[in-house]
């Protein structure tokens, strides 16, 4: 789909257009609140694409069929929810593992356990620490608008390509379901060629193993090491961020997804009271943007922290920042979104003791 | 009369769908036999340069090791998932899972049911020993009422760890499922039998028809504690007597063995 006009759109549906411009030929889903419209909408899209749609049993499932058809070399996406995502974490150590391309919606809700269907971002640990077992990353992209659930959906299957490494879109239940103008200026890519290392039959007599299995622990911590590397390649090319009003100011706030919007309103209120005010959002979660909000740190008064969580993104803050800085946080949890003024309240008791 | 010996030419060698890779299996174990009756169907169906093979968690994880095809490793239970994926991605490939009864009947029982159900065109390859081999001979789904396991030493007790499961009659009854058999490979007879299961088992995905699944008892002396000529004969009388041979299910219309 493209068009020089803008449409109208819940992010949930702009993923799925950005699935179907960048060549995704799979995916598998599992109905899971709040991201039903993506497998609702892919249902439709895909077939008449010529693309493939399967409904998973399970998430579990889903993200074992994302591993076969990725072995295989072509784009594949799954989508769920925080609970969801939560099960397919086995799959997703495989996937990273087995250094196969692959990528991962997750429409994060409130938590733990069953939660609710309310926006959340208390997937953060989950998403940016590796989330299943043995030391591997995803590359996380955090949209904070209904244009970003489409770019940067589209962007991940490219970065997915280039690392060879599962890539996640962490949004929430408001990016989800809330509708924005977007415009697609991009053209949509042709279903790329699979990979030549792609398991879809010998070739000339060579044959292609996708394993994750090394016995022997020189060969694993060697397999590793390379791993390790690549984590840094994403950390040098790849790392993104966004900053607003961060030259000069007295507090930064730090913000991604959904709370960024939030702290745009707290800005403006902070503004009109002469505070000077700048806000700081990290677009990837990892690789996370320290050495630039390092730098940001060190020239202002107090970076303040905004999330729907107990404070997870904080601690990257704090790592980033290693004491240079006074750091705030303000949250809440459960489903809970902060209001922009009750952001500023925060904001202003923290700066009054610095 | 006399006849002339060719002894230069060879009548028999190993299947072009078998590495060189020496095999880890355990003497009187049947897994070395049914790789060899798989890539031998592969290579005389001519189909070893477009087949995807999925391997299992158990007995057979190093599988990939040992058939020279293109191979995908998946976790515990989840190959028919994997496979699914492979097969929807690449349609004209010829996909199959191979998997061990705790891998299949246990922690992946969601992931056969469902492929079975949609009629996913792939065939699985399904090793019944019993108990679960590779971890030490521990109490499966499919474990014989009375059976010792490492985890049921004075034999399974129905009434704490239930019954064995039929898979193959369990798997019939969904539509998907066009044709299920249940072979051995306990004799020669029984070997020949099977090989002609797995023939029909992949011609049925060849021709697009559904899911095929041959389910072949086999043998585990390691943990059976018994010689490998008293565990083969075992898979024909006391594993047969639970789980009787023949095929289950065959809607193919073509009237197969």
């Amino acid at each position: 789909m493209t068009t020089q006009t803008r449409k109208l759109m819940k992010g949930n549906e702009a993923l799925c257009h950005a699935a179907i411009d960048a060549g995704c030929l799979c995916f598998f889903g599992y109905p899971i609140t709040p991201q039903n419209q993506v497998p609702e909408y892919l249902s439709a899209l895909m077939p008449k694409h010529g693309r493939v749609f399967v409904q998973a049993e399970s998430e579990v499932a889903a993200i074992n069929m994302v591993y076969g058809a990725a072995a295989t070399g072509v784009r594949a996406m799954t989508s769920s929810s925080s609970p969801g995502i939560s099960l397919k974490q086995e799959g997703i150590s495989y996937i990273a593992g087995a250094e196969l391309p692959c990528v991962i919606i997750n429409v994060q809700r409130g938590g733990p356990g069953l939660g609710n269907i309310a926006p959340a971002q208390s997937d953060y640990f989950q998403a940016t620490r590796g989330g299943g077992h043995g030391d591997y990353r995803t590359l996380v992209l955090a949209p904070a608008s209904v244009q970003e659930m489409y770019d940067l959906t589209r962007d991940a299957f490219d970065l997915a390509d280039k690392y060879r490494n599962p890539v996640m879109v962490m949004a929430d239940a408001i990016l989800g379901q809330m509708m924005e103008p977007i415009a697609i200026t991009r053209p949509p890519l042709p279903l790329p060629e699979p990979h030549a290392w792609g398991t879809r039959g010998t070739r000339k007599g060579c044959r292609t193993l996708v394993n994750s299995l090394y016995i022997m622990p020189s060969e694993l911590e060697a397999v590793n090491q390379r791993m390790q590397e690549k984590y840094a390649r994403m950390g040098r090319e790849d790392t993104r961020w966004e900053e607003t009003a961060t030259e000069g100011a007295d507090v930064v706030l730090v913000a991604y997804g959904s709370a960024a919007r939030v702290c745009r309103t707290t800005m403006d209120i902070l503004a009109a009271e002469g505070v000077k005010v700048g806000l700081f959002r990290p677009i990837t979660l990892y690789p996370y943007p320290s050495d630039a909000l390092r730098r940001v740190g060190e020239q202002t008064k107090l970076l303040f922290t905004v999330e729907l969580s107990a404070g997870q993104m904080v601690e990257d803050v704090r790592l980033a920042l290693e004491g240079r800085c006074p750091i705030g946080f303000y949250g809440r949890m459960g489903g809970v979104v902060p209001t922009p003024e009750e952001v500023a309240d925060a904001v202003r008791a923290k700066l009054a003791g610095v | 009369m006399t006849t002339t010996l060719c002894t230069d030419e060879q009548v028999f060698g190993r299947s072009a769908g078998l590495t060189e890779a020496r095999m880890h299996y355990c003497p009187g174990c049947t897994h070395g036999l049914i790789h060899r009756l798989v890539a031998e169907t592969l290579e005389e169906l001519d189909v070893l340069d477009r087949t995807v093979g999925v391997c299992p968690v158990g007995c057979a994880v190093f599988a990939y090791d040992y058939f020279n095809i293109d191979m995908i490793q998946a976790s515990h239970g989840r190959a028919p998932a994997v496979a699914t994926g492979a097969k929807r991605a690449v349609p004209d490939a010829v996909v199959f899972t191979y998997q061990g009864d705790g891998d299949l009947a246990s922690i992946g029982m969601a992931e056969i049911v469902h492929a079975a159900a949609r009629g996913e065109k792939i065939t699985v390859v399904f090793i019944n020993n019993s108990l679960y081999g590779m971890t030490g001979g521990q109490m499966a789904p499919t474990t014989l009422v009375g059976q010792a396991t490492t985890t049921s030493p004075l034999g399974r007790d129905p009434g704490l760890a239930g019954y064995p499961i039929r898979v193959s009659e369990l798997l019939a009854t969904l539509d998907g499922a066009v044709y299920i058999t249940r072979q051995a490979v306990g004799s020669p007879k029984a070997v020949q039998a099977t090989k002609r299961a797995l023939r029909t088992a992949f011609q049925v995905q060849l021709d697009g028809k559904g899911f095929s699944l041959v389910e072949i008892l086999s043998s585990c002396p390691t943990w059976w504690g018994q010689s490998p000529r008293e565990a083969l004969t075992w898979t024909e009388t006391g594993m047969a007597a639970q789980y009787p041979l023949g095929v289950v299910k065959d809607t193919t219309g073509s009237g197969t063995e």
